[in-house]
């Protein structure tokens, strides 16, 4: 039949076209494989951590170019148990390292475990503007949000229910207020969960019965409770200076955790973390840098030249681009 | 296959151009591709949730298979109760106050669908003046089609202010406004297809009632709804799906709070609400994981015997209607 070499013409020549194209992906993929290879840093732990490790990764392969991060969760304990099995370059950590892991750490590794301080963490709670709830002391609420009080009167307030609000379960913040107040208890049922820090500060700025915790944010209609450790304890508000001294009872460090001699990328990328452009990226995600003393104390455990040359940039010049 | 097939099939496709056999063979696997589509997402999904059945250490915590419906006194609690706290010291799954939510949530946008949908379906095929319907019909469409992210936003934002100023509700989001956001996005479908069930009736049945000396409303309660009963009972189911299988309105209204009660005015955690909070943080592979897959199958099998339970129930009522001579 005459139709037949026409049909096949095109048949043969898509064959050919998708077979080139598959031979040219493949090699693509080839190369780019192992370009990733020589040059990736794999970061692994604290899910409070993840968005913050996240937003590092992205400026720093931005800054370099070279160096790819890959970061991913699990929590705190994942990060130190795969760093111990070394799979990981670096494990993040939102508690303390305990001295058990490190010395299983330097048994694993051979080397001694270096713990580097790289943001810090603090929760708020709010109320609305109108409450009289001025302070607050961390048992009380416990008691909150653990439904064992359920009216204001008893913290002194006019006798109305109390409305909870929080953050939904895959918040780093909803894990830590539950690790530091209420001692890893369960919530009350009755918590609203709420999809972010401006979310909770929005609903409890309409509620005049409502009490909310989140990131350190500052929104009309809702008022900063002070907080106390104990009831002979001061009550302290929560700002970037009671953070870093670690006054205010809801504030932690952030850690990263290296286990090996000396590969450079590792020591590379915590020298960034801890420089100007390393830190603002801190604020973006809703942390607090860290302040320039803990800073350069920990430039210098890292090795790096005097930190004050490192720290001349001005504050903001590294947003320019 | 034999000699005749193939040599008819011969001379198809002399007289068929490629282009158009391509293209029908395109489209019967478009077609098909929708029924592997289906297939494959049920078929992921269980495989995402089976471990939980296999797997002897799952759930190992949280006391076996049977923690995903009893109720337990976990550390810290005086009474057993269902909790769920998939993030916890253990995560506690128990997936009854989730599914007391979405049930909640459900009924109470029905009691309010329901009556205002088939009202609005009556008024706009047995009386509203066909200039009006030809404008109030397709506004009703229109509302169909707001994104839902939208309707969540306006029952967050407007409808939970009001209801608390009118009733002194003391959540202020709450299942109720919830199910009046849901309705927005029901009444619709109820309207829409109870209206064209309605207008499908003969109008022969009509007239005759309307000479037998019936007033127009007997007329309407008597005759004309009985015949419609299917189509309204199909545009009732669903609704009934829609609201049950909507996320991001429940998502954005209800509170969010796994309690297990009856209030219409506390707040609820749906299962759809669920699975679009938690999924994207949760970790592969763990109970947690396989938990919320196993909620998407359940949703998955609770959709699809509503609408083979609606399509039964309306082909009986039909051939019942049809049996007595009503249509």
């Amino acid at each position: 039949m005459g139709t037949e070499p026409h049909q096949a013409a095109p048949m043969t020549r898509i064959v050919a076209i998708v077979s080139l194209a598959l031979a040219l992906g493949c090699a693509g993929a080839r190369g780019r494989a192992e370009r990733h290879a020589a040059s990736t840093l794999t970061v692994r732990g604290s899910d409070t951590m993840v968005v913050l490790s996240q937003r590092w990764a992205q400026a720093y392969r931005h800054a370099r170019g070279d160096v790819s991060v890959q970061v991913s969760g699990g929590g705190s304990g994942v990060g130190i148990a795969s760093l111990l099995a070394g799979t990981t370059d670096l494990a993040a950590s939102s508690r303390e390292v305990t001295s058990h892991e490190l010395a299983a750490l330097a048994r694993a590794r051979g080397v001694e475990p270096e713990v580097y301080r790289v943001a810090i963490d603090a929760l708020a709670v709010y109320v609305h503007e109108s409450s009289a709830l001025r302070e607050i002391e961390l048992s009380a609420l416990q008691d909150l949000y653990r439904g064992r009080i359920t009216r204001w009167s008893a913290l002194g307030g006019p006798d109305e229910p109390v409305v909870l609000y929080g953050r939904e379960n895959n918040s780093g913040t909803y894990v830590f207020f539950k690790e530091r107040v209420l001692d890893r208890l369960d919530f009350v049922a009755e918590t609203q969960s709420l999809p972010g820090t401006s979310a909770v500060i929005h609903a409890v700025s309409r509620d005049r019965r409502g009490v909310g915790y989140g990131g350190i944010g500052y929104g009309a209609g809702v008022r900063l409770v002070a907080v106390r450790a104990a009831p002979d304890a001061e009550a302290v508000l929560p700002d970037e200076r009671s953070a870093i001294d670690r006054r205010y009872p809801l504030a932690r460090f952030l850690y990263l955790v290296r286990a090996d001699a000396e590969t450079a990328k590792a020591r590379d990328y915590l020298e960034w973390i801890l420089s100007d452009e390393g830190q603002g990226e801190v604020e973006a995600a809703g942390f607090f840098p860290l302040p320039r003393d803990v800073r350069e104390a920990e430039l210098a455990r890292l090795g790096s030249p005097p930190a004050t040359a490192r720290l001349a940039t001005p504050p903001g010049a590294s947003e320019s681009m | 296959m034999s000699d005749a097939t193939s040599s008819t099939r011969r001379l198809g496709q002399m007289r068929t151009p490629l282009w158009q056999r391509a293209a029908e063979r395109g489209l019967a696997i478009i077609a098909m591709s929708a029924i592997a589509a289906v297939v494959l997402i049920l078929v992921f999904i269980l495989r995402e949730a089976a471990p939980l059945f296999v797997d002897e250490l799952a759930l190992e915590a949280q006391g076996g298979l049977s923690s995903l419906v009893r109720a337990r006194t976990w550390e810290g609690y005086d009474a057993p109760e269902h909790v769920w706290q998939p993030v916890g010291f253990p995560g506690k799954l128990n997936i009854l106050p989730l599914f007391a939510g979405t049930l909640k949530i459900t009924l109470l946008t029905m009691l309010l669908s329901v009556p205002v949908g088939l009202g609005g379906a009556i008024f706009l095929a047995e009386y509203a003046p066909r200039r009006l319907r030809e404008v109030v019909k397709p506004a009703v469409e229109l509302l169909a089609s707001v994104p839902s992210v939208v309707v969540g936003f306006f029952a967050l934002a407007v409808l939970a202010g009001g209801l608390q100023r009118l009733v002194d509700a003391t959540y202020r989001l709450n299942a109720t406004v919830a199910a009046l956001g849901l309705a927005f996005a029901v009444v619709p479908v109820v309207v829409t297809i109870s209206e064209d069930a309605l207008r499908a009736v003969p109008r022969d049945l009509v007239e005759a009632s309307l000479a037998l000396g019936a007033r127009r409303w007997q007329t309407t309660l008597g005759v004309t709804l009985p015949a419609a009963l299917p189509g309204i009972a199909a545009a009732i189911v669903l609704g009934f799906g829609r609201a049950v299988g909507e996320t991001m309105i429940v998502l954005m209204a209800s509170g969010n709070a796994p309690v297990l009660d009856a209030s219409p005015l506390s707040s609820a955690r749906t299962v759809t609400a669920t699975i679009a909070a938690e999924l994207g943080e949760v970790t592969p592979g763990d109970d947690h994981w396989r938990v919320l897959f196993l909620l998407g199958g359940l949703l998955f099998v609770v959709t699809v015997g509503l609408n083979e339970a609606g399509r039964f129930a309306v082909g009986r009522l039909r051939r019942r209607l049809r049996a007595e001579g009503v249509t």
